[in-house]
């Protein structure tokens, strides 16, 4: 449904997006990362609200950019709260509803604020609404035309657990409608419970993609390689080739590298063995960089 | 082309806020200095030009024009709820259009309106100068909200841009250099206006033709520039 093929963006010579390539299908899928590496501009791509300097978008097999037209299949729920808050919640959607020259524009309207659940609050100003109800309603505008694909920007945001866990449920049964869902976010624990899928996006790059305890998996049981300098290397590397979640030792001109078949042990192991030994650790640095720290992205969070 | 939708939210926007009070200040300032001065000297002197040719044409109708071109439109894009608008299959062209009609006839109704007012009262009746004054303001008015609804898709700092625009482009460079009269919207008010009035206090530097020929382009040039400039809009992605 949604393709991106060697998409990359930049601003000036800040490249905030570097050569994506990715397929996102029916179903809730989660755009992970943490704050500041591209998300909302991978998204903001994806809208059709940014150009992408380089490469290929599709929706549908329709570029976004510069064509409205796209705006009959999407819904985006902006992460801005900007909405038009001199409007009453059900004024807001029902003009998005004429807007998309709705058929029946008060129908629709029902609809999608019976699927937010707002039809109490609806004849209130979106100005008296809190954070939360404000989310919904924007998600009913969005919702209004009945678009095969919904894209949120940070949709959780300033929510409270149970505004969060109501969002949660009608994600989830949006997405099994068949519905595109795609939603970004910086917490990995939302993310979790409702994509069947994950695109982790870390410094602009697609760092890892697809089932989130598959990913998971792999990163744990990778083998990692470490680089580590102490006051004495050989003696460390003769006391950690003796451990079982060392797999391989190697004395450089740089220090000792070590492959670890099991970062958890491993990491705990090595503190133990240098205060053991008697020997000042000086420097860890894992050799590969950028699966580190989607690994240590999804593991800290 | 109009969306009737796109124009009730700006107009429900434009007077939520509290700068709508604004609009309503230069068009009363105009009215009661007309009275005063009607009061104070009543025939022969030629401060009608002074006041609802010079000040009129140079201070109330741009500013105004301006104070309403930037809000149709540049307010939306400044808080962000544009991307509600733009998310939608509304052409930009339909958006770019009505905003600019909500502007023009809200200048409209705050200067052209009093200008003729003002007119009226100044010659004690219904009088060429009075219809030259209406006519040359409706001109304005239209010519102003296309370029202030282009220039609030173009710049953010559009009030400052068109400020200047004002100020140094129309106010100084149109009065000493003759030139930059042909790229002047308070000239081309002007030239409509005097080709009425034909009241040499005017003092409209263009002609009839001129001035008519040169809105044209300028209106069209800025609604096409403005349409071409909302179709790329961008939301800023994160903060790099």
């Amino acid at each position: 449904m949604i393709q991106l093929r060697n998409v990359t963006r930049w601003y000036g010579n800040v490249v905030a997006v570097n050569d994506i390539t990715m397929t996102i299908g029916p179903g809730v899928t989660g755009l992970l990362g943490p704050n500041g590496a591209g998300k909302s501009t991978v998204l903001h791509l994806i809208a059709g609200f940014l150009a992408p300097s380089r490469g290929e978008l599709t929706i549908g097999g329709v570029p976004p950019w510069r064509n409205p037209e796209i705006y009959r299949t999407v819904g985006l729920v902006p992460e801005r709260d900007s909405v038009y808050a001199f409007l009453t919640g059900e004024e807001f959607v029902r003009a998005t509803a004429r807007l998309h020259q709705l058929a029946d524009p008060a129908a629709a309207t029902r609809r999608a604020i019976a699927i937010v659940d707002m039809a109490q609050a609806q004849d209130r100003k979106i100005s008296t609404y809190s954070k939360g109800m404000r989310q919904r309603i924007k998600v009913a505008a969005a919702l209004v035309h009945d678009p095969q694909v919904l894209l949120l920007d940070e949709p959780f945001n300033g929510m409270d657990p149970r505004q969060r866990l109501h969002m949660m449920d009608l994600l989830t049964k949006l997405g099994a409608e068949g519905r595109t869902i795609l939603l970004s976010s910086h917490i990995l624990e939302e993310v979790e419970q409702l994509a069947g899928t994950i695109q982790v996006i870390v410094s602009g790059r697609l760092a890892a993609s697809g089932d989130f305890r598959a990913i998971r998996r792999l990163m744990t049981s990778r083998p990692h390689v470490f680089l580590v300098r102490t006051s004495d290397d050989r003696r460390l590397g003769a006391a950690l080739i003796g451990r079982p979640a060392v797999t391989g030792v190697e004395l450089t001109g740089g220090g000792l590298q070590v492959r670890a078949a099991d970062f958890g042990a491993f990491s705990r192991e090595l503190a133990a063995l240098t205060r053991d030994e008697g020997i000042r650790l000086r420097e860890l640095l894992p050799e590969d960089e950028s699966l580190e720290s989607v690994f240590a992205y999804l593991v800290e969070s | 082309m109009f969306n009737k939708v796109v124009a009730s939210i700006t107009l429900r926007a434009v007077f939520g806020r509290k700068r709508a009070l604004l609009f309503a200040l230069p068009p009363l300032i105009l009215i009661l200095i007309t009275l005063v001065l009607k009061a104070a000297r009543p025939t022969g002197a030629p401060w009608p030009g002074r006041i609802l040719g010079d000040f009129g044409f140079s201070v109330i109708l741009p500013l105004t024009a301006l104070i309403i071109g930037t809000s149709v439109l540049g307010a939306e894009i400044d808080d962000g709820s544009i991307v509600h608008l733009l998310a939608t299959p509304v052409r930009r062209s339909s958006v770019i259009v009505t905003k600019f009609c909500v502007g023009a006839v809200l200048t409209m109704a705050f200067v052209a309106v009093p200008e003729l007012v003002a007119g009226l009262i100044a010659t004690g009746g219904p009088s060429k100068l009075a219809a030259g004054l209406f006519v040359g303001a409706l001109v304005g008015s239209v010519i102003y909200n296309a370029v202030f609804v282009m220039l609030s898709v173009l710049t953010t700092r559009a009030i400052a841009v068109g400020l200047l625009y004002v100020l140094i482009w129309e106010v100084v460079l149109g009065n000493f250099v003759s030139g930059a009269r042909l790229l002047s919207v308070e000239q081309y008010s002007l030239g409509v206006a005097n080709s009425i009035a034909h009241y040499s206090a005017l003092h409209a530097g263009l002609t009839l033709g001129t001035a008519v020929i040169m809105g044209a382009i300028v209106t069209v040039a800025a609604l096409v520039y403005g349409t071409r400039r909302l179709s790329e809009f961008s939301l800023k992605g994160d903060a790099v």
